[in-house]
């Protein structure tokens, strides 16, 4: 990516997210109420988004090749128990990425 | 009164000022280490301001320029914040000029401090509400230049430390997964997000995985409100 390129795609990311950010007070300005189907997504989309965004994080993990995404899993794993047992996103985080930065110098 | 409003803001910050340097100082880290300057993290956390969207972006830049990918992503994953923008309405009625910087920095962890606090009498409401805004936003651009500082020099090897996003969504899904009382929303991402990954490959799966989801949620939105329904009997 060229200079150019880099700023564009950050300043798509701003527009997006002002977009989002923004528009409820642009367009409802007088106390009404958003549609229907729009309070719908808002209670759905979010739990798909957030199943999607952990696929887009492997999505370079070759299970044919390399390590076959064995680190990936135990990492996730391990990553899934801490965050059950002491309910922490730090902590649990924390516990996952020094496992995986361990195991792909151990497989 | 502005002190005032400062004093009584500074406290609500407090327990985000750990989370934003954990995870501002990783993105910063992994910013670094994917070979970029520190400019990069201190420029992107100031003008986007959303977390889990800046983690995604370090992915963008490092792939083919695709703007409207971008663009289409970014609108996706903040659109939670659509719904912040409409619980706070009302609270950010006649806040003059200070609404703009009230609603540029509305993150998730600004929206809850702002959404639920108690703010004390006599306390400004709009200073207590930028306050808030402006602590968060300074422990986070803070915590994310400090990354992409010491990124590089670190004493061990960084190999693998990228993992910290991944652990970071698996976790938020986790949190989302606990909330919801039915599953099949996150099995449609899921499998929609596995389909087209190889379907269409890794550069350009993103935007047919979201549209098959919306188009997906769509079409099964009467079984899905209905059984939202009974759940709530």
């Amino acid at each position: 990516m060229t200079l150019t390129q880099q700023i564009i795609t950050i300043a798509m990311c701003v527009l997006g997210t002002m977009a989002t950010r923004f528009l409820p007070f642009l367009i409802f300005r007088e106390n009404k109420k958003a549609p229907e189907y729009i309070n719908y997504l808002g209670r759905f989309l979010p739990s798909a988004v957030f199943s999607i965004l952990v696929i887009y994080c492997l999505k370079d993990v070759s299970l044919l090749t390399g390590s076959h995404g064995i680190p990936e899993a135990i990492a996730i794993v391990i990553t899934a128990l801490v965050h059950f047992w002491r309910k922490n996103m730090l902590i649990s985080i924390g516990a996952g990425t020094i496992c995986y930065m361990i195991l792909i110098h151990l497989l | 009164m502005k002190l005032k409003a400062f004093k009584a803001a500074f406290p609500y910050t407090l327990p985000i000022l750990t989370g934003f340097w954990f995870l501002g100082l990783a993105y910063g880290i992994y910013m670094s280490i994917s070979g970029f300057p520190f400019t990069y993290p201190l420029v992107m956390s100031m003008v986007i301001f959303g977390g889990s969207l800046e983690f995604v972006a370090v992915e963008m830049l490092l792939s083919p320029f695709a703007p409207l990918a971008a663009l289409t992503m970014a609108v996706l994953i903040q659109a939670r914040h659509l719904f912040y923008g409409l619980s706070m309405l009302e609270k950010f009625k006649g806040m003059g000029l200070k609404k703009f910087y009230l609603i540029f920095g509305l993150c998730d962890e600004t929206f809850s401090i702002n959404y639920t606090a108690d703010i004390p009498e006599g306390v400004d409401k709009g200073w207590f509400m930028f306050f808030v805004t402006l602590l968060n936003q300074i422990y986070w651009v803070s915590a994310a230049t400090t990354g992409g500082l010491i990124g590089s020099h670190l004493p061990f090897d960084t190999e693998g430390l990228s993992f910290v996003m991944t652990a970071m969504f698996v976790v938020i899904f986790l949190e989302q997964w606990a909330k919801d009382k039915r599953h099949a929303s996150a099995f449609i991402g899921l499998i929609a997000a596995i389909v087209c990954l190889l379907v269409f490959g890794s550069d350009s799966f993103m935007i047919p995985t979201m549209i098959t989801v919306i188009a997906l949620l769509t079409l099964l939105r009467r079984p899905f409100e209905k059984a939202e329904q009974e759940d709530k009997k």
